[in-house]
């Protein structure tokens, strides 16, 4: 039995022919899937849905800026709200001071993106240097700063906030435009968090995010990395800030920093899968229309607050690592039983369930010979025995 | 002197605790060279002075007669000193593969990259792959690091060190918990490797194990050298059995 | 004006001696557990509102009233650990946890809005409104007594701590969990238990935050806990001088700066925190980040 034959792995990935299937697969579904919702508002004109559905986008796209980077460094902010409350006030601010008007406003929300980008420099320059668990409470620290500045600065109207310049449109299709621009900005950002997650840098994110200090030490700039993730994300959540003023016609301190987005957009990360590129998406298109469907159903504000408090409980405790990566790991053990033979399988989302090869431990006796099926278990971020 | 790294006088205190008191280790170029002592002897605290880890209170690091002390550890790992952990440090929600990868951050040398190029270039890929392979955990390129076990780990922690083509590897207890023929596999390879030019630095208590394997043997006890010298001269030297027996309980003794 | 100055500093410090203490029940938990608990701001105005039930509908002293609402909120601690707390397992356990505790959060706001509206309420006692001449103003009494029991209680916590062989537990499991298992520390009783310590201050920084506030209600939870986050951050987590240290200087500068602007005082706080932070990432008297093994 010598060491070589031992460190053999499975034969994972035989059959080439299959993984093309399976990507053909992915892509059409992702093609159909969104030209059904390049389709939607205008097949359902109730003003109500298509309402709903403008909040849904514009999470989808918040919750995947949000994950572009505390999804992939590993680093929790709950602080973007910072970012969306300045590009809100942002176009706000614009709007009023030099007298923008109608579809002018719009041309106001890539400044937006770019107010918040320039805030999120200095920001992360000071709390990315803390350790992690620091960090989430800076970006708390820094959330409320910023809040208390909108009630207190005259130039963002205090209490009274800053409203939007009327929009002359047909109000049956009001809601069009902004649809189709969340639309865009959405579709952009998960094109772009697909991008990042393949790519070098995102190899680093994740590095930075397993052992930061390992990451550094085999070269990798972890702040630069990190504060790139940083402003990206913060440039996305900038110009949905931006959009959402014009789409409610109001901005308020209390409402472009609310504490409820951040939770909002981690829960929907979490509860899609931390760190994936579909798991926002999914996070946010189940947890919007809930969250809006619990509103109505309780009228109770607080019934439905706290409905939604257990909500999250539930799928901390139970989904800790998301719907995403427990599905897929799911799948892939049914997979594995129904096949009758282990198999080792990734997907896309880069969540992957694999069969642990013939144990080298000093344990055990001469190790298995190659290919025997060794337990399906071993998911990721379950602690392997050591 | 031909000596490829050299520590000088090195003092390094925690606290109350004098961890290492004036310690002078030279590892030749081309040789491999083993650290041993008790538990407490200063080793691991040695290994992370060299590397950046930690910062010295006194004396010098010399990397190829160029003074590194204090030297960050991505400096030392720029450098060409590549350095494993006594507890393995691993990327564990990365795959085997891509935990290669990070570690080749450096190799493409002065050609800029677009950062949202694909992860790993094909030259980058060919070259873990080789490794991979040479280690024996190819197999295992698209698994998740986190399902490999601990002996795989080491080889994928002694693999993604050799990506950067290191001049000097220092190993902290590669044999530590791992099995008789595993540890003959890393031991073969650790041979093919210096057969190859690569330095390596030792630190273990697996007696067999540098015996066999190092050239030269420095011991440490209380962070100060009490001998150096070939295998033979170190098994039979009296300071060094004092130093073990007077001490903690050894598993693993000189042989008398 | 340096009158002024004079009372802001005392005002300071006395209410920063009782922050202190919140702060300390916030900071040992994550010391102990690696927890960091958002719901410690909720679980003070639950505190003050438990004060509050048994003063207005059962006309129990404040301070007497403690007797009851101290091992109360023990138990609640220790349920919401275990059931909450406890079954986080695994590489995200500190995010998880966060998350699990803001969720908790939001629940007991919730049920505090359901239970008892969200107008604002005070605790009044003869010694919230009586007050005594000190130094040249005049001090409520609350202020001194809350004080002077803010004091007693971190003692008795430091007695715990240093000389019980409990306390000898907790600061071991605070050094290093598993070694902590391996010579048969029950760690999971000192985690429950120690979360159980951490909440029960609330019971009493709720009884004084009640009295002295001027009025709360289940949205001050909010301002509540960001204050005592950034507390402990500027301390250094895991340090209880430091929250207790941290605690008193930015309530009194706090203080000192809301003579000049109430609105801006509150800013200059998390300022203060984020100032500190850029020079020493690891708060004043927190540990060193470990860049090895």
């Amino acid at each position: 039995m010598t060491p070589a034959s031992m460190m053999k792995g499975p034969d994972s990935l035989a059959r080439p022919g299959r993984l093309q299937a399976a990507t053909a697969w992915r892509a059409g579904g992702a093609l159909a899937l969104l030209a059904a919702i390049a389709v939607f508002p205008l097949i359902f004109t109730n003003a109500l849905v298509t309402t709903i559905a403008v909040d849904t986008l514009i999470f989808v796209a918040a919750a995947a800026a949000w994950n572009i980077f505390s999804g992939y460094s590993g680093y929790i902010s709950l602080g973007h709200a910072v970012f969306f409350g300045c590009g809100a006030y942002t176009v706000g601010i614009g709007a009023r001071d030099w007298q923008v008007n109608g579809t002018a406003v719009f041309a106001l929300i890539p400044l937006a993106g770019l107010v918040a980008v320039a805030v999120a420099v200095p920001f992360g320059l000071v709390a990315l240097r803390v350790r992690r668990h620091t960090f989430v409470v800076v970006t708390i620290a820094v959330f409320f700063i910023f809040q208390l500045m909108a009630f207190n600065f005259s130039f963002t109207g205090g209490t009274t906030g800053v409203a939007a310049p009327f929009l002359v449109w047909n109000p049956s299709t009001y809601n069009d435009p902004f649809y189709y621009l969340a639309l865009a900005i959405g579709v952009a950002t998960i094109g772009l968090s697909w991008l990042i997650r393949g790519s070098r840098f995102g190899l680093q994110l994740r590095a930075i995010r397993d052992d930061e200090d390992r990451a550094r030490g085999l070269g990798v700039r972890t702040m630069r990395v990190k504060l790139a993730a940083f402003m990206i994300s913060a440039f996305v959540t900038g110009l949905l800030g931006g959009l959402w003023f014009y789409f409610i016609t109001q901005v308020l301190p209390q409402s472009g920093f609310d504490p409820a987005f951040d939770l909002s957009v981690a829960l929907m990360a979490f509860l899609g899968g931390l760190g994936t590129v579909s798991g926002p998406v999914l996070g946010a298109l189940v947890l919007v229309p809930a969250q809006q469907y619990l509103t109505e159903q309780f009228t109770n504000d607080y019934l439905s607050q706290i409905v939604l408090g257990t909500l999250f409980l539930g799928v901390i405790l139970l989904l800790p690592r998301g719907v995403i990566p427990t599905g897929s790991e799911k799948i892939t053990s049914w997979r594995a039983r129904r096949t009758g033979q282990a198999a080792a399988g990734q997907d896309a989302a880069g969540q992957a369930a694999a069969v642990i090869g013939p144990d080298a431990a000093a344990s055990g006796p001469a190790a298995a010979p190659p290919g025997e099926p060794g337990a399906a278990a071993g998911p990721a971020g379950k602690e392997s025995a050591r | 002197m031909s000596a490829l790294l050299r520590a000088e006088q090195i003092s390094k205190a925690f606290g109350g605790v004098q961890a290492l008191s004036d310690c002078t280790v030279e590892v030749e170029r081309g040789s491999i060279t083993g650290l041993i002592g008790p538990n407490g002897s200063g080793k691991t605290t040695l290994f992370n002075v060299i590397t950046g880890y930690e910062h010295v209170d006194a004396g010098d690091v010399y990397a190829d007669d160029r003074k590194i002390t204090n030297a960050r550890p991505e400096r030392a790992f720029a450098l060409g000193i590549g350095r494993t952990f006594q507890l393995t440090r691993i990327f564990p929600r990365l795959t085997v593969m891509e935990n290669m990868l990070v570690a080749s951050q450096h190799r493409g040398g002065g050609r800029w990259r677009s950062p949202l190029a694909r992860a790993g270039g094909q030259a980058d890929r060919r070259r873990a792959m080789e490794l991979l392979e040479f280690t024996g955990i190819a197999g295992h390129a698209t698994a998740l690091a986190d399902t490999l076990s601990y002996g795989q780990r080491k080889l994928l922690e002694l693999s993604y060190v050799l990506v950067a083509d290191p001049a000097i590897v220092l190993l902290d207890e590669p044999a530590g918990g791992v099995n008789p023929s595993l540890i003959q596999h890393i031991a073969a390879r650790i041979r093919d490797l210096n057969a190859r030019g690569t330095t390596f630095l030792i630190v273990e208590h697996n007696m067999d194990f540098v015996m066999g394997l190092c050239d030269r043997v420095t011991v440490l006890d209380y962070g100060t050298v009490v001998a150096s010298g070939t295998p033979e001269i170190i098994r039979n030297n009296p300071r060094v059995l004092d130093a073990y027996l007077g001490t903690t309980e050894e598993d693993d003794e000189p042989a008398p | 004006m340096g009158r002024q100055i004079y009372e802001a500093v005392v005002d300071g410090v006395l209410v920063g001696g009782v922050y202190g203490l919140m702060a300390v029940g916030l900071t040992l938990i994550f010391g102990v557990l690696d927890i960091i608990n958002i719901a410690q701001g909720i679980l003070v105005i639950l505190g003050a509102y438990l004060s509050y039930a048994l003063s207005v509908h059962l006309h129990i002293d404040l301070f007497l009233g403690l007797l009851i609402t101290v091992p109360a909120m023990f138990v609640i601690g220790v349920a919401i650990y275990w059931a909450f707390m406890r079954p986080l397992r695994g590489r995200e356990r500190t995010s998880m946890s966060l998350l699990a505790s803001y969720a908790v959060a939001i629940i007991l706001e919730g049920i505090l809005y359901w239970i008892f509206s969200p107008d604002y309420v005070q605790l009044n006692a003869w010694y919230v409104t009586a007050s005594v001449r000190v130094f040249g103003f005049y001090l409520p009494y609350i202020y001194l007594f809350g004080f002077v029991l803010a004091l007693v209680l971190v003692l008795v916590l430091y007695l715990i701590l240093y000389r019980t062989r409990f306390g000898r537990s907790i600061r071991a499991t605070m050094q290093d969990q598993t070694a902590s298992r391996l010579i048969g520390i029950d760690v999971n009783r000192v985690a429950a238990v120690t979360f159980g310590i951490g909440v029960a201050v609330t019971a009493v920084g709720g009884m004084v935050y009640g009295a002295t506030s001027g009025g709360f209600n289940p949205n001050s939870g909010y301002d509540l806990i960001s204050r005592l986050l950034a507390i402990i951050i500027l301390g250094g987590l895991g340090s209880i001088g430091g929250a207790l240290a941290a605690a008193v200087f930015m309530i009194t500068l706090e203080s000192v700066v809301s003579i000049w602007s109430p609105n801006w005082a509150i800013v200059v706080f998390y300022a203060a925190l984020v100032l500190v932070l850029t020079i020493r990432p690891s708060g004043l008297f927190g540990r060193r980040e470990v860049r090895l093994q």
